[in-house]
C-alpha cells in the first residue's frame, strides 16, 4: 500500500510542474514571517521587559525603541495582510484558498479525513495536493485568518490608546477594548494571541519540511519559487 | 425653597463672598480644561440660570466616593457643591432622617419633574429581589429606578456605580450591578475610580449643572476631559518607562531612585483617570508619586484582574487555576513542539516499518 510513495525518485516526475504561489504571495508570505518573528520577540519584551538600565532616563530609550519596531513590524503586518486579502481577489485560484476553505465540498470534507487519518499514521495512501492540503487550509484558516485578524485588531486598539481619543486607530479600531471589558483584556488576548501564532508557526515548519522530505510533491521549495514539482507520476 | 432661585444665590445664602465664588468660578473653568474666557462664562451661567437640584442616593458602596468628595483639594469647592446638593438629599450627608428624609425625594420629584441630576454612589444587587441593601423598607433598586424614572440625566458615582466594583467582584453572591444595567432610558455619566478624584467630582457636576447639558463622553460614557488619557500618557515616571528602567523589586535601586514600576504590577498603562495630572489631595501626591504602582481602581472589574503586583492580568480565560496569557502560551508553544517531536520520531518509525513491510511482502 505504500508502493506509491516509493515508485519514484525526487524530480524523476513527468507530471508538468504548476505554477502555484504568485510572487505577490510568496512575499508576503516572507514578510509575514518575518514581521511575526520580530512581533513576538518585541510583543514579549514590551509584556516582559528586560531588566533596568541604569544611568539617567535621558540617556536611554530601550523601551521607546522596542515599542517602535513592535509598532513598524505591525504595520508591516496589517498592511501585508491586506495587500494578500487584495490578492484573493486577483490572484490565481490557489491564492484563495487560505480565506475560504471548501467546507461545503463533500469531497474536500473527505480529503480533510483522510488527511487527518494521514497525519495520526490510520493510513498510509498519500493524497497529492496541489496548493493547500485541506488540514493546512483550516490551520491556516483559523490561524492565519482569524488570529491573524484579531491581531491586527486588537493591536490596533491597543496603538490607539498611546495615539489618544479621536485618532484615526481609536477611531477605527478602538470600539475593541469597551467590548472585551479593559484595556488589560485586550493586552491579555493579544499576548496569546502571539503564542497561537507561535504554535501555529512550530507546527507548520514542520509539516512543510515534513512534506518536502517524505511527501510526494515539493512543498519548501515552492513558497520560494513558486512552482510546484511532482515527485512521482502517480495520481 | 423658590423653584427659580439661582445656584449662585444659594451659595450667597450659604455665606460664600462674591470673592470666594469667582474664585471657584476660575478654578473649576481651569480644572475643566477651558480656556481663561470661560471663568466668567461659568460664574454668568451660575448667576442666571436656574439651580439645578441634585440628590444623591447610596447603593451598596462604602461611602468612599463622599469621603473623597467632601475633601475636595480646593476645600470652597467641596463646600460650595456639597451645600448645594445636601439641600435636597444625601442620607448620609443630610441632618434629616428616616420618614423626614425619605419625605424630600418625594417633594424634589413634585417639584423638579424631569429636571434633577441624580448622582448615585454604590450599586444595587439584583439577587434575593434586592434584598441586600434595603433602604426605608424598600429594596436600592427600586428607589434608584424610582428616582431615576424623573431625573433629568445619572452621574455614576464611582467604580461601584461605573462598573461594579468590589461587591460585584466574582462571584458576586449579591448580584451587584452598575447603574447601567439597571437604567438604561437616562443619560448617565461614569465617574468611575475607587473613589473618583474629588475635583474631578465637583468638576463634572459643576459642568452638568452649570451648563445644563453633558460633558463630551467616551465610548464607555466617562468624560472625556478627565478619562481621555490613561495614567501613563502623563506619567511623570514615564522617562523611565521609555529608557527601560524599572523597579524589579520594591527595597531595590531603582525604587529609590524613582524608576517605572510597570514590572512590580503599575496599572498605569491601562488605567484611564486623572490621577498623574489632578494628583489627590489638593496635589499633595498620587499612587505612584508615593512609590507604588497603580491598581487600575478606575477600570472594569479591577478586582477580578489578578495581582495588583504583576504587570499582566490573569482574567479572561482562566476559569478557576491562575495563569498568565504566557504561562498558557508557553505551555501550548511547549506542548506543539513536543508533539511536533513525537510526530517526527513517529514518522521515521512508520517510515521504516512500511519498507520492512514492503520488503518482505516483495521478497
Amino acid at each position: 500500500m505504500s508502493s506509491t510513495t516509493a515508485a519514484s525518485g525526487p524530480g524523476t516526475s513527468s507530471l508538468k510542474p504548476v505554477y502555484v504561489y504568485e510572487a505577490p504571495v510568496r512575499i508576503w508570505h516572507w514578510t509575514h514571517a518575518i514581521s511575526i518573528i520580530v512581533l513576538s520577540i518585541t510583543g514579549y519584551l514590551i509584556a516582559n521587559p528586560l531588566p533596568a538600565l541604569h544611568g539617567e532616563a535621558s540617556n536611554h530609550f530601550m523601551m521607546g525603541y522596542i515599542r517602535m519596531i513592535h509598532f513598524i513590524a505591525g504595520y508591516v503586518f496589517a498592511i501585508g495582510f491586506a495587500v494578500r486579502i487584495y490578492w484573493a481577489f486577483v490572484g490565481n485560484r490557489f491564492s484563495r484558498e487560505l480565506f475560504i476553505p471548501p467546507v461545503w465540498s463533500r469531497e474536500w470534507r473527505g480529503h480533510l479525513m483522510h488527511k487527518i487519518k494521514f497525519n495520526l499514521f490510520l493510513t498510509r495512501k498519500m493524497e497529492k495536493t496541489v496548493a493547500h492540503n485541506p488540514l493546512a487550509q483550516v490551520a491556516m484558516w483559523f490561524f492565519n485568518v482569524l488570529v491573524g485578524l484579531f491581531m491586527v485588531v486588537s493591536g490596533f486598539a491597543l496603538y490607539g490608546e498611546g495615539l489618544g481619543v479621536g485618532s484615526w486607530a481609536d477611531r477605527w479600531f478602538g470600539w475593541l477594548i469597551p467590548m472585551m471589558g479593559s484595556s488589560m483584556e485586550v493586552k491579555m488576548w493579544h499576548t496569546l494571541g502571539m503564542w497561537l501564532l507561535i504554535v501555529f508557526a512550530i507546527i507548520h515548519i514542520y509539516m512543510a519540511v515534513r512534506s518536502d522530505i517524505m511527501g510526494r510533491e515539493s512543498c519548501v521549495s515552492t513558497i520560494i519559487g513558486g512552482w510546484r514539482y511532482w515527485k512521482d507520476d502517480q495520481p | 425653597m423658590a423653584v427659580h432661585e439661582t445656584l449662585y444665590e444659594v451659595m450667597r445664602q450659604h455665606g460664600i463672598t462674591r470673592r470666594s465664588f469667582l474664585k471657584f468660578c476660575s478654578l473649576t473653568a481651569a480644572g475643566l480644561g477651558m480656556g481663561p474666557e470661560f471663568a466668567g462664562k461659568l460664574a454668568h451661567a451660575l448667576e442666571t440660570k436656574p439651580r439645578t437640584p441634585v440628590i444623591w442616593l447610596h447603593g451598596l458602596e462604602c461611602t468612599c466616593c463622599t469621603e473623597s468628595f467632601i475633601r475636595s483639594g480646593n476645600p470652597l469647592a467641596g463646600d460650595v457643591i456639597l451645600s448645594m446638593i445636601s439641600l435636597d438629599y444625601d442620607d448620609t450627608l443630610m441632618a434629616a432622617a428616616g420618614h423626614q428624609a425619605e419625605e424630600l425625594l418625594e417633594q424634589t420629584i413634585e417639584k423638579y419633574d424631569g429636571q434633577y441630576v441624580l448622582a448615585c454612589e454604590g450599586n444595587p444587587p439584583l439577587n434575593e429581589d434586592g434584598m441586600y441593601c434595603i433602604q426605608g423598607g424598600i429594596p436600592y433598586v427600586e428607589k434608584l429606578k424610582h428616582m431615576a424614572d424623573h431625573c433629568k440625566a445619572i452621574v455614576a458615582w464611582g467604580s461601584c456605580a461605573s462598573w461594579g466594583c468590589v461587591q460585584a467582584a466574582k462571584p458576586n453572591p449579591t448580584r451587584a450591578v452598575p447603574i447601567h444595567k439597571v437604567i438604561r432610558d437616562k443619560p448617565i455619566v461614569k465617574v468611575p475610580g475607587c473613589p473618583p478624584i474629588a475635583e474631578v467630582m465637583t468638576g463634572v457636576l459643576t459642568y452638568m449643572i452649570a451648563f445644563d447639558r453633558l460633558p463630551p463622553l467616551d465610548r464607555q460614557g466617562r468624560p472625556l476631559m478627565f478619562y481621555s488619557q490613561r495614567l501613563h500618557d502623563k506619567c511623570y515616571r514615564r522617562p523611565h518607562f521609555d529608557a527601560g528602567q524599572f523597579v524589579e523589586r520594591f527595597d531595590d535601586e531603582g525604587a529609590r531612585k524613582g524608576y517605572c514600576l510597570y514590572k512590580v504590577g503599575c496599572k498605569g498603562p491601562t488605567t484611564y483617570n486623572a490621577c498623574s495630572t489632578v494628583e489627590w489631595n489638593d496635589g499633595l501626591s498620587w499612587p505612584v508619586k508615593s512609590g507604588h504602582g497603580c491598581i487600575g481602581c478606575a477600570e472594569n472589574d479591577f478586582w477580578d484582574k489578578g495581582s495588583f503586583y504583576s504587570a499582566v492580568t490573569t482574567a479572561g480565560f482562566s476559569a478557576g487555576a491562575e495563569a498568565t496569557a504566557d504561562k498558557v502560551g508557553g505551555v501550548l508553544a511547549g506542548a506543539a513542539a513536543i508533539g511536533v517531536a513525537a510526530h517526527a520520531a513517529a514518522s521515521v518509525v512508520s517510515h521504516m516499518t512500511g519498507k520492512q513491510s514492503e520488503e518482505s511482502s516483495n521478497g
